[in-house]
């Protein structure tokens, strides 16, 4: 156990390091004359050149100076600096206003998935083969193959614009109503693979010799699923949960978009449109950090939820 | 950003061995009539699963659509005329015009091409740089595989949508051959570590098999056993596994253009329109649910036609 763990973290800092080094890479090497970038169309005096050129370690060329450029971003990156934006507001206030709202959404989408996608895995596993089965199969076949660019803006013009059930966009400091149809629409993927998840699992679960074993003691229906078979079949289903929870806190770039929410995926969005390079850069550099330690806690997670699992 | 992540995700756990032994083994030991191959089986089985008929229709259709557009529209979608906008259906505009006042129903058709293309190209990509890798991991293993294995547990642990928007944002270039060739490098790039798990799972199967111990005591060598022996045997699920891929690829292009570092505007894409209809939408809702309700068939019937294909070749995962 101790010795996967480690293995893991291990491997997360080389996955940390492979992918900050790629992002620093794209961005900010080989662009030219970083100080000329900055000043834009104004002159640089000596003096500012000089300053900047301590100030960044410009003066080390190569690929040692580029490494020292390199683990200084890191550092400022463990550190929580993230620099400024092209607009000069810093990165780390404008995260900070973001999270809770990319939070929030990301619980509602969360709930969606457990009380609809789990709940209707489990009846789907239990009557395998049966209309409600084949019916949710497709559905949810029907719904991993619709694009969040297609599904969010139909779901905000018919449901917001067209019957006006929910409010078309969230704008600034949402309430829960304003956050539901996005919460859906974000939900509804994971909700489709949550689905499939649990029905295999249940279905596979159901066959197993322990189930048998329940069975000839005389213990009723119900008391097998739910007892028995629930709590194995869960465990794939409850890691899946955890990935998911990172990917709808960092994959939320579409549907913050279109539905207007002031979250990290809508400034990221605007970031984008703006071409405003430090602040992709840094919410992308974050971001993957939220993914990497989101990934290494449900892999942990997994290995003490089963002990049968063992990494070796 | 989840689109096609989950769909790869989806492919983790349901990434079996698929077809094992070999297609054309002599196995009619006591059997009196000639015995079905297991691609016999499967073919069986899809020719009564009516999904494997429609999806494989949607996708001859769209095909034909990139093609020869031509057959589909006689008008040109880059005939704009700021003074139709919004107009209703009319000549050969079947859905009206769009904001700008091109043929909503013309750019539909004529947005095929570059999601073809993407799809298609970064599938093939994909599937060379997940054959290379998976073949070489799982037949020498020992340290090639360590080191090989490591890497795809690094590329998978970076989220292609985040990874593809700063590697996008580094081309500058408008050239449309430029942007095309972008997207499609960088999806082959990020998107090959599923088809390569699998392949290398099918080869560490395939190659402890008997015929491969005979091909190498009469001789073969490692490059003669792992192309003429191995590879056949390891090709049949990496298929599946790419079919479902290039849905998902189609979808990650249509959604990079959406967010406006993918294609760009002189190339006529479903993303682009998407975006563009969305603005409008309080207008006239038509220049967005058409280029929609394309891009989603079109990845629907890519990834219904993979999972058919891999329900008749691997019935035990039902």
């Amino acid at each position: 156990m101790f010795r996967f763990i480690l293995r893991r973290l291990l491997q997360m800092v080389l996955a940390f390091f492979g992918t900050t080094l790629i992002v620093y890479a794209l961005m900010f090497a080989g662009q030219g004359d970083p100080i000329q970038a900055l000043a834009g169309e104004r002159p640089v005096t000596a003096a500012q050149r000089a300053y900047l050129t301590e100030k960044f370690h410009l003066d080390q060329t190569g690929v040692g100076g580029f490494f020292y450029r390199y683990f200084d971003y890191v550092k400022n990156l463990l550190q929580g600096d993230l620099g400024q934006s092209l607009t000069g507001r810093s990165i780390s206030d404008i995260l900070a206003a973001a999270w809770p709202v990319t939070i929030k959404l990301a619980l509602i989408a969360m709930a969606v998935t457990i009380v609809f996608g789990v709940t209707a895995g489990v009846l789907a596993g239990i009557r395998r083969a049966g209309i409600f089965d084949n019916s949710t199969l497709l559905l949810t076949l029907l719904v991993l193959g619709i694009p969040t660019i297609v599904l969010a803006p139909l779901a905000q013009y018919f449901l917001g614009v067209r019957w006006q059930l929910f409010p078309p966009t969230a704008g600034a400091d949402p309430d829960l109503y304003a956050l539901l149809l996005p919460g859906i629409v974000l939900g509804s993927l994971s909700l489709a693979t949550a689905l499939r998840l649990t029905r295999t699992s249940v279905a596979e679960n159901l066959r197993a010799d322990y189930v048998r074993t329940a069975r000839s003691k005389g213990l009723v229906k119900r008391r097998i699923v739910s007892v028995h078979v629930l709590r194995n079949s869960l465990i794939p289903v409850v890691t899946f949960l955890g990935v998911e929870l990172g990917n709808l806190m960092s994959g939320a770039i579409i549907t913050e978009g279109v539905f207007n929410i002031p979250g990290v995926g809508f400034n990221l969005f605007r970031g984008i449109r703006t071409e405003d390079g430090p602040l992709v850069v840094g919410i992308v550099s974050v971001l993957v950090v939220v993914y990497l330690v989101s990934n290494l806690v449900v892999d942990v997670l997994y290995a003490v939820l089963d002990p049968r699992i063992r990494y070796e | 950003m989840s689109d096609f992540e989950t769909v790869a995700a989806s492919e983790n756990h349901t990434a079996r061995r698929g077809p094992s032994g070999e297609p054309g083994a002599p196995n009619q030991v006591g059997a009196p009539q000639k015995p079905r191959s297991l691609a016999g089986d499967a073919w069986r089985d899809l020719r009564r699963n009516p999904i494997f008929w429609i999806s494989l229709a949607l996708v001859v259709l769209v095909a034909a659509m990139a093609a020869f557009p031509g057959l589909f529209t006689a008008n040109d979608p880059r005939d704009c005329l700021l003074s139709r906008q919004h107009a209703g259906p009319s000549g050969g505009a079947l859905f009206g015009y769009d904001f700008q006042g091109c043929d909503t129903y013309s750019r539909a058709v004529h947005g095929a091409r570059a999601s073809l293309l993407v799809g298609a190209l970064s599938a093939l990509l994909t599937g060379l740089i997940a054959l290379t890798v998976g073949m070489l991991a799982g037949y020498f293993g020992r340290w090639v595989d360590a080191v090989l294995s490591r890497v795809i547990d690094i590329v998978l642990g970076i989220p292609l949508l985040l990874a593809a928007i700063v590697l996008l944002k580094r081309v500058n270039s408008d050239s449309a051959t430029v942007r095309i060739g972008a997207v499609i490098f960088v999806l082959a790039v990020l998107g090959w570590t599923t088809g390569a798990r699998v392949v290398r799972s099918s080869v560490i199967t395939a190659k402890e098999q008997d015929y491969v111990a005979a091909a190498r005591m009469l001789g073969a060598g490692n490059g003669r056993i792992m192309l003429r022996h191995i590879l056949p045997n390891a090709l049949a699920p990496a298929i599946v596994v790419l079919t479902i891929a290039l849905g998902s690829f189609i979808a990650a292009e249509a959604t990079l253009s959406f967010l406006g570092i993918g294609l760009k505007a002189p190339t006529t894409s479903w993303g682009i329109d998407i975006d563009a209809g969305r603005v409008h939408m309080r207008e006239s809702a038509t220049p967005l649910v058409v280029p929609s309700t394309f891009l989603a068939l079109t990845v629907l019937a890519f990834i219904m036609l993979g999972d058919a294909v891999r329900d008749a070749f691997d019935p035990k995962l039902r």
